[in-house]
């Protein structure tokens, strides 16, 4: 009986795999402002400072998308900034995963879909560009992890072959492989099973060979939907922090349903509802203290 | 951490057996769960004593001599040699038939599966591909016996001197077969490229790769299984065909060379397959051995059976490889 009063041992295993909570207070304290880094969220933020000074790639202007006569993206405008993390956040149908698929031009592959208003990347409207040319300046990950069913080099060195003159032989390719992998924080776990089938990793480390066969192509944009949906927290941890350090070298936009995800990892958020651009603004204005009552409902998840 | 006691063990797990009774049922459903047992336990029945029968035959008169020596026409039941080139022209025959259905049926289950646009002509490319395997195999040998003695096609067989065409051949039956695996390979095959989720269609094209590219790299491998299974199913469909062997390859007890060249020749050629070697030494045929008969139904059997253990070890290696939806 007495022998109870200490907690038991898993709950203590938890607290000490816990990050430290002294690595908090500095970050959060950085300068981001008002009303942040109090701990609320129970992982260390890893968010920093946006790297400087950010820049713009792609801009949103005034774009609607419909499917059949159903409008799906109303009028929205957007910036998309090199060296942070844009998050859009909202309800399921709300039209987020649309506008990300917009970018890159994938709603074109529904045959339904129609498209009005402006997306330029660097200043050149999408619909100039050769359609495969843009997909590899704005590469893609999806929900669910999907590598190809060949090796893993393969799979890294996939957007690579389509690129560039015909023919590269595999040793060329290798040090971009292991360059991509490296940058997606895989290479150290399948380092010696570069030739093995992909299809045998694990969830998480499938979805990070995505993140690295998208950046093998040399994106400017990486686009993630719902990346870590289908993962488990360790994997979903591990790809946080990898999405947080890719900022730096592309931009990312990021959909994701979890609300505390997209405080830990997003610089901006914008949130959408039905269809519309609510509210959009830094992270901590967005879920600190919020100007719309629609996105202050929705935080505070009386709806959605 | 000495000090925290383990709380004690529970008892060990039991198991507990299912409790279902069919005791609640109605006289009606426990008629109908003993139809179904008996329905099961029948089949396995029928199908173990065919195996058991053709076991027993096979074994009683299978001689290795048998499967190296050629037919030969003879009164004499010990003089007529063994089924050497019935064997051969089974296998021959069911490789010319999956070369010409394997191309033409996965490139028809990838426009189906992929394109299917105009829809009206999907439609018309389904039914058609129903139509063919619905079709009685003696329906398709008569039909190409006819399109195969026009002269354009004197080169798949041979050519009399009165310029009459023969039509019978390895090729030309060899096409008509690649009919009756078609619907096998585009039915597998399609069903591989639907398993495919369209989210990997579309992470192939989001890295900028082009349709042709994503179709070749990305969902021929990944159908990879459904496509073998097709192509040995098929396999199996034409090693077991009769009609088109008796009317399209001549049935002839040993192969005969055609016109052409050395090597093509016997494709051109005419000559029998296991299922017509049995049809003939059976008591219903001329040759009238049923002992040779059933060794010949043992080894094509065999063939068959070996055919089918290959698509489910084929099919449950493939079967682990997916992704989620």
């Amino acid at each position: 009986m007495g022998s109870l009063t200490e907690p038991p041992p898993p709950v203590r295993r938890i607290v000490l795999d816990a990050e430290p909570r002294v690595v908090e207070a500095p970050v959060g304290g950085n300068g981001n402002g008002n009303g942040n880094g109090n701990g609320h969220l129970r992982h260390a933020a890893r968010r920093r400072d946006p790297v400087s000074p950010p820049r713009e790639r792609m801009q949103i202007e005034g774009l609607t998308i419909a499917y059949g006569g159903k409008v799906a993206v109303n009028s929205v405008s957007l910036p998309v900034r090199q060296g942070e993390v844009l998050a859009l956040i909202g309800p399921s149908g709300c039209g987020k995963t649309t506008l990300l698929r917009s970018l890159n031009r994938l709603t074109e592959l529904t045959p339904t879909a129609s498209r009005s208003g402006r997306i330029s990347l660097d200043g050149e409207d999408v619909d100039t560009l050769e359609v495969t040319q843009l997909r590899r300046r704005v590469s893609m990950v999806f929900q669910q992890p999907n590598p190809f069913p060949m090796s893993i080099a393969d799979n890294v060195a996939y957007g690579l072959r389509e690129g560039g003159g015909r023919r590269r032989s595999k040793s060329d390719m290798r040090p971009a492989v292991i360059d991509a992998l490296q940058r997606a924080g895989l290479y150290d776990e399948v380092a010696d099973d570069l030739d093995h089938p992909a299809l045998r990793l694990s969830g998480g480390q499938q979805q990070r060979l995505c993140i690295a066969r998208a950046l093998a192509v040399g994106p400017e944009v990486l686009l993630l939907d719902e990346p870590c949906s289908a993962l488990d927290p360790r994997s979903t941890e591990t790809i946080e922090r990898l999405i947080v350090k890719l900022r730096e070298e592309v931009a990312v936009v990021i959909v994701t349903h979890n609300l505390q995800q997209a405080f830990r990892v997003a610089d901006h958020v914008a949130f959408m509802y039905l269809g519309e651009l609510v509210e959009y603004g830094l992270a901590d204005q967005v879920f600190g203290s919020p100007h719309a009552k629609r996105t202050r409902d929705y935080i505070a998840g009386s709806f959605g | 951490m000495t000090a925290l006691r383990a709380p004690a063990p529970p008892s060990p797990p039991v198991r507990h057996g299912a409790v279902e009774s069919t005791a609640s049922w109605s006289r009606l459903d426990r008629v109908g769960l003993a139809l179904c047992w008996a329905a099961g336990l029948a089949l396995c029945a029928i199908c173990a004593a065919i195996l058991l029968f053709m076991l027993f035959k096979g074994l009683q008169f299978l001689r290795p001599a048998l499967l190296f020596s050629h037919p030969l026409p003879d009164l004499d039941q010990s003089r007529t040699g063994g089924f050497l080139d019935p064997l051969i022209g089974t296998f021959v025959l069911t490789l010319i038939g999956i070369a010409f259905a394997l191309p033409i049926g996965v490139a028809t289950a990838v426009w189906l599966t992929e394109y299917g646009r105009p829809a009206g002509l999907a439609r018309a490319v389904e039914s058609g591909i129903e139509i063919v395997a619905g079709t009685p195999s003696i329906v398709l040998a008569i039909f190409g016996l006819i399109i195969f003695q026009q002269h354009v096609f004197g080169f798949l067989s041979f050519t009399a001197q009165g310029g009459s065409v023969f039509g019978r051949s390895f090729l030309t039956a060899g096409a008509m077969m690649a009919l009756l695996a078609l619907p096998l390979v585009v039915g597998a095959t399609r069903e591989a490229l639907n398993a495919i989720p369209a989210h990997v269609r579309e992470a192939s094209y989001a890295l900028g790769a082009s349709k042709a590219r994503t179709i070749r790299r990305v969902l021929l491998p990944g159908a990879r299984g459904g496509i073998a299974t097709g192509a040995t199913l098929g396999m199996g469909r034409i090693a077991g065909d009769t009609a088109i062997v008796v009317i399209l390859l001549g049935a002839s007890l040993q192969m005969q060379h055609g016109d052409g060249p050395p090597g093509y020749s016997i494709l051109s050629g005419t000559g029998s397959t296991l299922t017509t070697y049995v049809y003939n030494n059976s008591p219903a045929g001329e040759g009238n051995a049923p002992d040779k008969a059933y060794a010949a139904a043992f080894v094509l059997l065999a063939i068959v059976i070996l055919l089918n253990f290959a698509v489910g070890s084929i099919g449950g290696s493939e079967r682990r490889v997916a992704w989620g939806r």
